[in-house]
This record gives structure tokens, sequence and C-alpha cells, in this order.
């Protein structure tokens, strides 16, 4: 009966040996797959075993943990002013899982990330308790205060840059919400962020990075780039040869205009008074193709990382003539986020250099030692500085003489640029309210900012971006200047 | 004769007994488990758990005492049986214990059952233990010889029968029939069982095996069987079958059917008997699984542990998973992880993923060699023996211990659809330690059989010269 013995105990350490294959198939090659799997509740423990580290604006902190007596989560992510800071913070909630900062950085805020990985053996051989270590951002919190505060009740969002570095000072968006009140477990959280969930206006959009807008007269800033830059207009007090009406080309339509005097109207006349046919026109002149180019320098149809994904603005590469005309003055499909026009007044104000935006200026471990900062970066030049200063010309008159003369600042030189948005079939919904503007002093520009109002009642054009939307960007300037100082 | 061959069960005349080897493992055996319990101790509350010197002494205790029974009842056993079952006793009392701890599981059996209704299971863990060494103690004491349980063949078959048919008259408990409750007490007879039908089928096969190999026909290259030799073989399906559908295990009826398979192989040494035993067992579980829904729907959360329909039924396999996932190659320690997810079960048929996770796939390796090493050595005790009845029961016990263990620990690894079975030795629950210490001691009776030295040939009386008759 040997034989078939020594069959069955090849048989035994076969089953074993299988045993043996499956352990190492998922304790080695499927265990990150597992450990990343949604529904594994480690994940959340794990983020909440220990005291959080923090979001820090100006050296206060505007998120914190409180200890709970929960045996699966130890502590509890708060929040100050919550619905003020939840565009910069995202939320991080035991139910819910997270998202934006907290999700991004959030092995630096458990401490568990691998750049912790000395401070945490450090603290192994210490005995002190493991800590997550601190997310500092490039936010002021005064622009952020006044950005949120004057959007108020209107939905809408502000996006305010830095434009020396790319620094993102304010992020608001409205209405907002309370990452607070959905940070736990219970009935009471769920029925929060179904609430939330559920709200037909959204407050859990983050409007400043994720939603983009038809930006409406503001784009008219990118089609005078494309012209000075493409040479189709080289002095911005010649006239344009436009015609009024103006034909859209291929077409019988005609563009209409709600400002008069804009036949032949010079290129800083038509920016003054926004007429529309003359920048129809020259995106005419300056070609789909080139058009496309310039729009995307300045950062259209890409994602942006800042580090939390924004979505991609909108300049559509296979519109036919009369379409990119349409597209020229911000209307047909073209789209932006308030983001992405902070960085086109960004650029402008930089004198034709676009850095690139970000809002984490640096990381640190548990004990405050930076980990990583960030360095400025150069995104692209669309467009020379020559061209650059031709705009700000521009664009300063606008708010000295033209349509936006609601966000001009004594004694600082402020250049903007007005939008009202239709959209809707046949326009028939509110149109978005816009103004995009920068201030300037002696040493560059600190500001770049970016407002849209959603739900404006007003129907002028241009005159409603100048009414609702400049002065909260003055708002926002203002408090940049005030901490300049 | 040489003496090269000690290394090995095939004990050659004047084979050393092997007994210091034994009390040498033993103390590793002992001590690994003591150095775990202080590991849960510094991991949970950052001191010296109280009870450690008990627990040592006490596991001490058991070992010593079964050792010095090994010593005076088999002096010539195997040396590793012991020592590799007294480890996984004392490692699974340690995570019994380290779960008892969880605050996880606590509330959970309070908000279920009220305040105060938690009660540790590691003290009842640790009495089996001792009640299962006095079985093992009992069993080596009283069976001088296994050939003795050969006169129980038939009787053994009927008490298989009631065992095995006896859960169907008991209410399920968690969806499978599987226990006798008499009053505060309940056992899993399929523990037993397996034993009691080892010893029938090697008593049955042992007497049939000539007519089963030999009186059959051949036909398309594989030997049929005469149909009154098939009976009792379709009896077999048959029971297991009726298990699976009555009791709904599928563990159980697995075992039985594939410890069936073996033994016959094994007695008739003929290919043609597994070739049957695959398509019966096949052709079964095809047909029971087609209308059977507690089987089916193990086969849906094996196939997606993940899937939210599952998830909403049962989160246990997904959980195992992950805790498998989160020990990654090294664990977390002991102590330090976080599967009593799980919830259920947690520390008896999901023992494993706890060590998954806390020790890691190194020690999960450990772990299975273990395992693989108890049922290898029993291949060996197979082997050596030198009676066709012992060579059965040895290969049977073997084999049934290594088809538990892959039954178990596939299923919670997802290899294979869960069937509730307890993991030998780790696992928390009475019926299991009792009936794997038995089984141990059965291994070791007959190895010590297997082993020990010929006796000294008697002199013959016809050593004289051999006269020629002369006509």
């Amino acid at each position: 009966m040997n034989k078939p013995l020594r069959r069955i105990a090849i048989f035994c350490g076969l089953l074993v040996l299988a045993l043996l294959v499956r352990t190492n198939w998922l304790q080695y090659v499927e265990a990150d797959d597992l450990n990343a799997n949604s529904k594994n509740r480690r994940i959340q423990i794990e983020r909440y075993a220990n005291e959080r580290g923090n979001i820090v604006v100006e050296g206060k902190a505007i998120t914190g943990s409180v200890k709970t007596n929960d045996t699966d989560f130890e502590y509890k992510r708060t929040y100050v002013n919550g619905p003020m800071w939840a565009p910069v913070t995202g939320y991080a909630s035991q139910a819910f899982d997270a998202n934006q900062i907290e999700k991004i950085e959030d092995g630096i805020l458990t401490g568990n990330s691998d750049r912790l990985f000395f401070d945490r053996t450090m603290a192994m051989f210490t005995g002190d308790k493991k800590k997550g270590g601190n997310v500092v951002t490039t936010l002021d919190a005064a622009a952020q205060k006044a950005a949120f505060e004057g959007l108020g009740d209107k939905k809408g969002a502000v996006a305010a840059i830095d434009p020396r570095t790319g620094k993102i000072l304010a992020l608001a968006s409205t209405p907002s919400y309370d990452p607070s009140s959905f940070a736990g477990y219970r009935d009471k959280d769920a029925k929060a962020w179904n609430a939330l969930n559920k709200d037909k206006d959204k407050p859990m959009l983050n409007r400043a990075l994720r939603e983009v807008y038809p930006p409406g007269s503001t784009f008219k800033v990118i089609t005078a780039a494309a012209a000075l830059e493409y040479g189709k207009v080289s002095d911005i007090n010649e006239p344009t040869k436009t015609p009024d009406p103006y034909i859209l080309p291929n077409t019988r339509t005609e563009m209409v205009n709600h400002a008069g005097g804009c036949e032949n109207a010079t290129l800083n006349r038509a920016m003054e008074v926004s007429c529309n046919s003359v920048f129809a026109k020259l995106g005419d002149d300056v070609t789909r193709d080139k058009m496309v180019e310039m729009a995307e320098k300045f950062g259209f149809n890409s994602e942006a990382f800042v580090p939390v994904r924004t979505s991609a603005s909108v300049y559509d590469k296979k519109m036919d003539r009369p379409q990119n005309a349409l597209s020229s003055i911000g209307q047909f499909n073209t789209a932006a986020t308030p983001l992405q026009m902070a960085m086109v007044t960004a650029a402008i104000a930089n004198d034709g250099k676009l850095m690139k935006p970000y809002m984490i200026d640096k990381l640190e471990s548990p004990n405050v030692d930076v980990i990583e900062q960030t360095e400025p970066e150069e995104m692209s030049r669309p467009i020379s500085p020559e061209n650059a200063q031709l705009l700000q010309q521009m664009m300063e008159n606008v708010v000295e003489n033209g349509t936006g003369t609601n966000a001009a600042i004594d004694g600082v030189k402020v250049g903007g640029k007005t939008g009202t948005a239709q959209h809707g079939e046949n326009n028939s919904k509110n149109p978005y309210a816009w103004f995009i503007s920068y201030a300037k002093g002696e040493n560059g520009s600190p500001v770049a900012v970016a407002v849209v109002v959603e739900d404006s009642n007003a129907r002028r054009d241009d005159i409603s971006g100048g009414g609702l939307a400049a002065p909260i960007a003055k708002a926002v300037m203002n408090a940049v200047l005030e901490s300049e100082k | 004769m040489s003496v090269v061959t000690n290394t090995t069960t095939i004990g050659a005349i004047d084979a050393p007994s092997r007994r210091n080897t034994e009390l040498m493992l033993l103390g590793f055996a002992v001590a690994i488990p003591v150095f775990a319990y202080i590991n849960v101790g510094l991991a949970l509350d950052g001191e010296l758990p109280a009870g450690v010197l008990g627990y040592g002494f006490g596991i001490g205790l058991l070992a010593g005492v079964a050792h010095l029974v090994v010593r005076k009842f088999a002096k010539y056993a195997d040396p590793l049986l012991l020592p590799l079952a007294a480890l996984l006793n004392g490692l699974g009392l340690v995570m019994i214990w380290r779960l008892d701890q969880s605050q996880r599981l606590i509330q959970r059996i309070e908000s279920r059952y009220g305040e105060g209704s938690f009660s540790p299971d590691a003290p009842k863990q640790l009495m089996y233990s001792a009640i299962g060494i006095t079985l093992f103690v009992a069993v080596l004491m009283l069976l001088k010889d296994h050939r003795i349980l050969q006169r129980y063949t038939y009787i053994s078959m009927a008490a298989a029968l009631v065992l095995l048919v006896l859960p169907m008259f008991f209410p399920a408990v968690n969806g499978a029939k599987i226990w006798i409750s008499l009053g505060p007490f309940s056992i899993q007879p399929g523990e037993f069982a397996k034993i009691i039908i080892a010893i029938f089928f090697s008593g049955y096969l042992m007497v049939k095996r000539d007519a089963l190999a030999l009186a059959s026909r051949r036909f398309m290259g594989l030997y049929l069987p005469r149909g009154r030799d098939l009976g009792p073989i379709l009896v077999v399906w048959a029971m297991s079958i009726l298990i699976l559908v009555f009791e709904t295990d599928l563990g159980t009826s697995l075992l039985f059917f594939g410890l069936f398979v073996i033994m016959l192989y094994v007695a008739t040494e003929r290919t043609s008997w597994i070739v049957f035993g695959l398509l019966m067992s096949a052709v079964g579980a095809v047909g029971v699984a087609s209308f059977e829904p507690h089987v089916q729907q193990r086969v849906e959360f094996w196939l997606n542990p993940f899937a939210q329909s599952t998830w909403e039924q049962s989160d246990q396999i997904g959980q195992a998973l992950m805790s498998f996932g989160a020990g990654g190659t090294l664990g977390t320690g002991l102590g330090q992880g976080d599967s009593d997810l799980i919830g259920f079960a947690a520390n008896s048929d999901f023992i494993l993923s706890s060590f998954g996770e806390e020790f890691g796939l190194a020690g999960m390796m450990a772990f299975l060699l273990i395992y693989g090493l108890i049922v290898e050595r029993g291949v060996r005790t197979a082997l050596a023996a030198r009676d066709p009845f012992g060579k059965l029961l040895a290969i049977g016990l073997s084999g049934a211990f290594a088809i538990q263990v892959f039954v178990v620990a596939g299923g919670v690894m997802g290899l294979i659809p869960l069937t509730g079975m307890t993991m030998p030795f780790v696992a928390y629950g009475g019926s299991s330690v009792l009936a794997n210490w038995a089984l141990i001691a059965i291994l070791i009776r007959i190895s010590d059989t297997a082993r020990r030295p010929a006796p000294a040939p008697a002199p013959s009386p016809d050593a004289e010269m051999t006269q020629v008759v002369r006509p």
C-alpha cells in the first residue's frame, strides 16, 4: 500500500502548497489593493486613530481633532469656520471618506506617509504618541473672508492668486457646507450628508475649481492678447476696421453690441465698453487654431492640480469660423473655471509670465520640521512683456473709465474686465456676472482675482459684472493689499 | 542494520526513542506562546499581562503531562506530533485571549445581548485544552494497541451514522445544522465523526480491499467495481449529499467524502477509485448546488466578496481578505491588527485571518507549514505502519486533517467557497480541540507501534540442521 500512500503524501503537500501560494498572493501581490479597497474600514480607522494633523492658514489651524469615546475612531475632525474654508480643506468624514486636501495629503495628516518614517521611528523610541503632520496653505485669511462674505447669500465663486508666485490666496464657493456636520458616522452625520447631496444648490460643489462657467466678456482679454501676440493689432489706439453691425463669417447673423460707438473702435475703446463685434472679428482674424493655442497657453483644455484637481476649462478645437468668432467673446461652448480666469488675469498682471497656481505652501512633520516646501514654478509665457503691459493699460482703462469702475481703489493701479455670460437655451437662464481684476503696486502685482456670481438678475450686459462681481473683487484685493503692508 | 535511518519514522532496530528531542521541542512549543502572550499584553496595555505566570505554568504543565505520558506509554512515538500540536494550541489560546480584549467585539456582543453579557472565551478554551490533553492521555493509556480498534468496525459505523444524522434534529445555528445542544452543552459531532469514520473505513476496507481491488471488470482502461462492492461507496456518497442537503454543511460532506476516496484509493491501489470519487462528488456538488440556496449563496459570496449585494448579506469573507491584506508581509504585530472587524466568528472559523493580519505572510507560511508537517508526519506514520489497518487508519486521520485544514484555510483565504469548519487546535471550540487531541493521540499510538523495535527473534526450535528423511 506504500505507493498510493506516497501519492497521497504528495496530494497533501499540494494542498498545503496551494494554501501557501494563496497566502502569498493575498498578502504580497494583492495586499495594496485590499488595503486601498473602499470597503476597508481600516482606512478610516487609521485616519482617525491618532490626532490628525492640521491644515494651517497664516499660522492658524483651520481644522482640529476632538477625542471621541468610540472603539473604532479615536478622534473626530473639526473645522474652524467650516463653510468658509470648505473649498480649501475638503472634508474628512468617518463615514464618507475624505476629499481635496484632506484626502490628497492624508498620509501627512495621519502621519502614515513614508516621508514621516523618520519621525515615526523616533516617536517609537521616545515613546511619543504618533501624530499627524501639518499642511500649511498659501491662503490669505483676510482675502478669503472678504471673498466669502462678499459672495454672501449669492451663489458663486472667487479665486484669487498672487501673480508673482502662483500662490492661491482665496478660494471661496457659495453656497457652502460645513464639513463638521458629517465628520462622524452617526445618524445625524448621515442625515447631514444626504441633505447636502440632495440639495439642488449643490453646496458641496467646489465652484472655484470644479465648475466651468461660460466666461462671457472676460474672455475678451484672451482674444485681445491673441490679437496683439499674433500681430493682428499693433497699436491699441488705432481703429480696428470693424463694421457695425458685424456679420458673423459665413452667416447672416448679426453680432449684437450692447455698447455704442463700436464701429471701427480702437482695441482700447472696445475693451473699455466691451464691444462684441470688435472681439468677434479679431478672434476670426486670429483664426481658430491660433485662438486655441493662446487659450491653451493660459491653461485652457487641461486640468490643473493645485494639488486639488480642477476641471479643465474649454476652448473648442473643432469649431467652425462663426463658432470661433462667438467663442472669442466667451460665448458658444467656451467655459472656464474661476481659477482659470484668475490665472489669465495673473499672467497679464505678471507681465506675461504665468506661474503655476498652488495652494500648499509646505508640509510639516508633527514637530514642525519642513518636509516639503513648494517652490513657485513657471507654467508658461503666453504673451510677451510688452503685450502684457498693453493689456494692463487697457484693463486699467476699464476700471478708470469703463465698465469696471466699481473695482477702483484709491491710490492703487487696478486693472479689470467685466463679463456677463448668457447661458441656457435662448439665454433663458439668469446670466453669470463675472469680474476679473488685479491690483498693482511698485513691486509688481500681489493679487489677481476672478469672481463669478451665478444668480444675477440683471440682464444688461457688463453692467451686472461690474455691479455684482466687481465689489467682491475689490474687497478681496483690498484685503490682500492690507496684508501686504 | 545501520542506525542512519533514525531521522525518520521508519524505525530501525535499536532506533533511539527520541523522547528527549520531543521534550526539547516541547520547550519551544511552550516558550513561543508565552512570548506571544507577553507580546499581546505589551501591545494592548503596555505592561506585562497579569496572568503570564499562570498561563505559562498552565500550558507548561499540560505539555509536561502529555510528554510524560508519551514517554511512559508510547516510548517510540514520533517526536514531532505532540510539540507541533501543543504549539498550535498555545498560539490559538493567545489569539483567543487577544480577541477577548477587543472592545469592538465586546461592544458587539453587549449591544446585542445586553450589558454584561460578554464573557471571555480564553478561559473556556484553556479548560477545553486541558480536557483535550486529558483525552489524549486517556487514549494513550487505554489504547495499548491501535489494532484493538478493528473490533469496533461496525459499531463505529453505527456511531458515525448517529453522530452525523443527529444534528438534523436540532435547530440550525447561523445557517448550518452541525450542532447538538444538550442543555448548556453543545457539541459539533462532525469533529468526532471524522475519527470514528476513519476507524470504520479502516476496518471495512482492510477486509474488503482485495474484493474491491481485484473483482472488477476492465472497461475503457478503468477497473469498474462490481455492483455489490459499489454499495458502501454509494451509501457514503448518499450520506455526504444528505448532510449537505439537510444540514447545509458543505465542509463536513467534503471532508467525509474526500476521506473515503483517499482511503479507498490507498486500500485498493486503483486509480479508478479516484476517478469515481471525483466524478461522484462533482455530480453531487453540482446537483445540490443547483437547488440548494445556501450552497449557491456560498459560491456567490466566494466569487464576488466585495459586491454590494454580498456586502449587505455578509461581509465576512471580504473582511477576512482585507485582514490578510492588512497583515502584508510581516504583519501588524500581535494585538495591533483590526481583524476583529470580521465580528462574528472572529475567534473560531475566522481565527486564521487574525493570524494572517497580526503575523503577516511570514507567520502564515510558518503556520501552514506546521499543519503541513503534522500531516506529513501522519503520512510517514502510515508508511511505517506494519499492519494494513494501522496504515489505513493513519492515512485516514492525516488525510482528514489535511482536508480540514485545506477547506478551512482555503475558505477563509477565498481560495474555495467558505464552509463552516474550524481550524484544528487554534480555533475556539470544545469539540474541535477535544477531537483533534484524540486524533493526535491515535496517530502517536500508531507511530509508536510502527517505530517500536521488532522483538528479538525467538530462538527457533528448528534451528538444528535439517535432517534428510530417507525413504
